[in-house]
């Protein structure tokens, strides 16, 4: 059922914050100290958990991959909820300090990403991808209804 | 008649967004694919319409949370909101390659200190160019810098004035709009295609709506590894910077 995904989702995100706040008091802040990563690891590990066991069905993956094609509409959203009008007049001192670190951290990431190799993406990050652009229902759908496994591998992507 | 469709958004604030929101992406699609002829993505010029309608609401209003400010579109505020945010974010995290994920791992951890102390510096530095010369002050900008929570967490602990709270949080909202704009068009530049560097940006950026902007403007298939490094940016900033951070800028200006 589709909610079982939603509701994984939902306890994920629930524990994975509940623990950030744990790990904030502990290291005395003031802060959730990453919950949101935390839920997503423990999601990654609900997932293996449960591809090993065979247990994740359709509804299962519906439930939680909705949400991921909803991110992008999401974050629509938020950048329409952002305080514009004070980081557009926000005078020398925040332009220069935004501008510059900006340009260094830019300047990193791609210094960093020159270390190790650079292969090609993996086949599930395509697939990831595509789920997140919602652009799964373009990949051409069996045409004769043959018989597949439900664990069958995901859709391959057309090369770019 | 007006009055009565301003109820319904009123009351159905949710799934109004979830129709105006709709609407914006098609939208931008099709103006990507007919003006740019596919080359910008439908997402990008989405995420640049909101910030724009933003700031004319903002303009409008006088508020702070953009187009979320007028009452008809309450429901942008909810559905854009950390909470739902937060929640598509984990859910991103279903399509995640755990091995290149793991391989990335050590990448991520300096990247996320690397992206803590250079905005700090950064910001520290400009405020003293401008004039700041207590610790207090400086540690603030610095702090805001890193993102626009860090700031003011810094800024509230250690009792920093309120004209500089104001100038600290702005310095972190700016730099998260840059990094949503700014992502795609450097993408190509620094080298932003497979999930290792993606990594390394979302440590590095860190404002986590500015990573999940920037990304899902460029490429979607980036976007859990970048979250994945970048939600812990700010538990780290907030820790370092009322601590670390302020002690050691208190040691250098005294």
């Amino acid at each position: 059922m589709t909610i079982f995904g939603v509701a994984l989702l939902a306890l994920c995100t629930l524990i994975g914050v509940f623990l950030g706040d744990l790990l904030g008091i502990a290291l005395g802040v003031k802060a959730n100290v990453g919950g949101v990563g935390l839920a997503m690891i423990l999601l990654i590990a609900a997932r293996s958990w449960l591809v090993a066991k065979g247990k994740l069905g359709h509804g299962v993956k519906l439930g939680v991959e909705f949400w991921s094609t909803m991110y992008i509409p999401i974050v629509v959203a938020m950048a329409a909820q952002q305080n514009v009008v004070a980081a557009v007049s926000g005078g020398p001192i925040v332009l220069i300090a935004a501008t510059v670190s900006l340009l260094l951290c830019f300047a990193c990431v791609a210094f960093l990403g020159r270390f190790g190799r650079r292969d090609e993406p993996s086949e599930q990050v395509r697939h990831g991808g595509a789920v997140i652009a919602g652009d799964l229902d373009d990949a051409p759908a069996p045409r004769n209804p043959a018989p597949r496994a439900a664990q069958a591998a995901p859709i391959p992507a057309t090369k770019a | 008649m007006l009055h009565m469709i301003e109820h319904v958004f009123v009351e159905q604030s949710l799934v109004a967004a979830f129709a105006v929101v709709g609407g914006l992406m098609l939208i931008s699609n099709v103006l990507g694919k007919r003006l740019t002829a596919g080359r910008v993505h439908g997402s990008a010029i989405a995420i640049v319409l909101g910030l724009a309608l933003a700031y004319v609401a903002g303009l409008y209003t006088g508020g702070k949370k953009g187009v979320a400010d007028l009452p008809v579109f309450a429901g942008i505020g909810l559905m854009g909101g950390a909470m739902l945010r937060d929640f598509a974010i984990v859910a991103t995290a279903f399509e995640v390659d755990v091995v290149e994920a793991k391989r990335a791992g050590l990448l991520g951890v300096l990247a996320l200190a690397l992206g803590t102390v250079i905005p700090f510096v950064v910001g520290a530095l400009t405020a003293m160019a401008f004039g700041y010369t207590d610790a207090v002050s400086i540690t603030t900008i610095g702090a805001g810098a890193v993102t626009y929570i860090v700031g003011p967490v810094t800024g509230a602990a250690l009792g920093a004035d309120s004209a500089v709270m104001v100038l600290s949080i702005a310095t972190g909202v700016t730099k998260a709009v840059m990094v949503m704009v700014g992502t795609p068009l450097v993408a190509k530049l620094i080298g932003l295609d497979n999930p290792r560097s993606a990594m390394a940006f979302g440590g590095l950026m860190g404002t986590v709506s500015g990573v999940a902007g920037g990304l899902a403007a460029t490429d979607p298939k980036l976007v859990p590894y970048g979250a994945l490094t970048a939600t812990f940016h700010t538990g780290i900033g907030c820790l370092v910077g009322p601590s670390l951070f302020y002690l050691t800028v208190r040691a250098l200006v005294g």
